[in-house]
């Protein structure tokens, strides 16, 4: 028996429900509602409103994405100096906030980041002045940023416990400093997992509509946002199949950098 | 010092992580319905959810969604990578971009892709559009799970079985899957807790008939949380910490028999 075929159950169903659905986004998207061939629905997202989502949402993501690497790599390396050999614990311990309902962790940050809420209440406390916080774009960055910081620790934590620690002592044997052991061995080691985790934070922060929806209070949109109420409020599916097209254009381009840098999938979140 | 710094960023960390789930668990107690006022210890939302046939309902479709996706995808997703495994470099590369294509979508693109897919097919959206689509998205984290374990089986193991007179099936169940069961496992785990955190997709793939615990929460956003559902998070919560910190238990090691 072959056992390549025990893959053929997987090719049909995501050729069934993975291509075969991104094909009609591109049919949708390239048409009008008479069926004819149109590129005004991609064309549209020249128009300011959409233009203005669309900046925002990828200065937004940009942002999210940057402090989620400058938390969590210190952090992985943190993990990995304590040598904790239980490495399921600590996945463990990063998924186990998805058990608590990803809509109402993002509404407990309403009750904490409010004008009257806890994090203002701790600063009244430490004499600094009060922040508005709440329906604000900070507010939609620490969204983004408390959901998506384990995709970012888990893919380097990863690729860092790989890296053996002889490589490290040559290099310290061969007369380099621990500024120069991070920067010429182990960052580059650790490159797979952090575009891997660059993109598995970017993208879906990217995407979002939710997070803006709770803590933006419905006056910030994101490109999200306009999508998702072109296809539930408005109706024009074919106009909010040619802003996806837009957004796949970004993830085309973090699947090739995927493919780039991380040839062997060692950067994989779990 | 160097320590005492470490160990203080790891705690500010965990904090973020687990302040909003602190933040729900205290409110879950409490009387009052504000989100922002202690009215005193009560648990009269605990005694509630239980009376609340629109939650429990929620809460079934979540689970049984769930269970099935999880098994469904750990099931086509552990052949799945078996079979990828052997494949030759070509072919492997462009399965594996597929399999990628769900994880590095946006859930949005995922969600609308898959109910344009299902009107155009003339399915009816419902729960099982949702199991589909729950699978569809669940399967890449199982192949990724499972793939890493494939590559560390010692080769000729499975010759060496066959060689000894096994039927390949017999020296499958034997050899292979054994040393595949963690990675299964933890497939399946993954698969269960995706399902479950699920909002965007089963908000796009759901229809009008069925609820899911997010889609019911975010049904009820506009018109304020009732605490009922602070309560119902917290008992799922603690369920699966206590189950978790089981699993992982320190494991003693046994003792000899004399």
């Amino acid at each position: 028996m072959n056992k390549k075929f025990f893959a053929t159950p997987y090719i049909i169903w995501m050729t069934g429900f993975t291509i075969i659905p991104l094909l009609l986004i591109l049919y949708y998207g390239l048409t009008d509602k008479t069926g004819a061939f149109t590129i005004d629905n991609i064309v549209s997202i020249a128009t300011p409103e959409h233009a203005k989502a669309l900046f925002l949402s990828i200065g937004l993501a940009l942002i999210s994405t940057l402090i989620c690497l400058i938390l969590a790599y210190p952090l992985a390396m943190i993990l990995k100096s304590l040598q904790v050999n239980q490495n399921r614990f600590i996945v463990f311990l990063f998924i186990l906030p998805m058990w608590m309902n990803f809509l109402l962790r993002t509404m407990a940050w309403q009750t904490l980041l409010e004008n009257q809420g806890v994090i203002n209440a701790i600063f009244r406390f430490l004499g600094l002045p009060q922040m508005k916080l709440i329906n604000t774009s900070y507010a939609i960055i620490f969204g983004m940023v408390y959901n998506f910081l384990p995709f970012m620790i888990l893919p380097i934590y990863n690729v860092l416990i790989k890296i053996s620690d002889d490589i490290i002592n040559a290099a310290k044997d061969l007369g380099a400093n621990q500024f120069q052991v991070f920067l010429k061995i182990i960052f580059p080691l650790t490159l797979p997992g952090v575009i891997s985790g660059i993109t598995m934070v970017f993208i879906p922060a990217l995407t979002t509509f939710v997070i803006s929806n709770l803590l933006g209070g419905g006056k910030i949109l994101l490109i999200g946002n306009v999508i998702e109420q072109e296809f539930t409020f408005s109706g024009n599916w074919h106009l909010g199949s040619g802003l996806s097209l837009v957004l796949m254009i970004f993830i085309l381009v973090s699947m090739a950098l995927l493919a780039k840098y991380d040839k062997n999938g060692e950067g994989t979140v779990f | 010092m160097k320590k005492f710094f470490k160990y203080l960023y790891l705690v500010l960390i965990f904090i973020f992580l687990y302040a909003p789930i602190a933040t729900l668990v205290v409110l879950s107690f409490n009387r009052s319905k504000s989100r922002v006022r202690w009215g005193g210890f009560s648990l009269r939302w605990y005694d509630q959810l239980f009376g609340s046939s629109t939650i429990m309902t929620a809460l079934y479709n979540t689970l049984l969604i769930a269970f099935l996706s999880a098994l469904i995808a750990t099931i086509i997703g552990t052949m799945a990578a078996i079979g990828i495994n052997k494949m030759k470099k070509v072919p492997k590369s462009i399965v594996m971009g597929v399999n990628n294509i769900p994880l590095l979508n946006g859930e949005i693109v995922t969600g609308i892709s898959l109910m344009l897919c299902f009107i155009a097919f003339g399915i009816s959206l419902g729960f099982k559009t949702v199991l589909i689509a729950h699978i569809t998205f669940n399967i890449p984290y199982v192949i990724l799970s499972v793939m890493p374990k494939l590559k560390q089986i010692t080769p000729g193991t499975y010759e060496a079985a066959l060689d000894l007179g096994a039927t390949p099936t017999y020296a499958f169940f034997k050899v292979i899957f054994p040393e595949l069961l963690p990675g299964i496992l933890s497939g399946y785990l993954l698969a269960f807790t995706m399902s479950l955190d699920d909002f965007i997709i089963t908000h796009f793939t759901r229809g009008a008939g069925i609820n899911t615990l997010s889609t019911l929460i975010y049904s009820e956003v506009r018109r304020g949380i009732k605490p009922t559902m602070y309560a119902l998070s917290t008992l799922l919560f603690v369920s699966v910490l206590v189950l978790l910190l089981f699993i992982n238990r320190p494991v003693k090691p046994k003792k000899k028999k004399n």
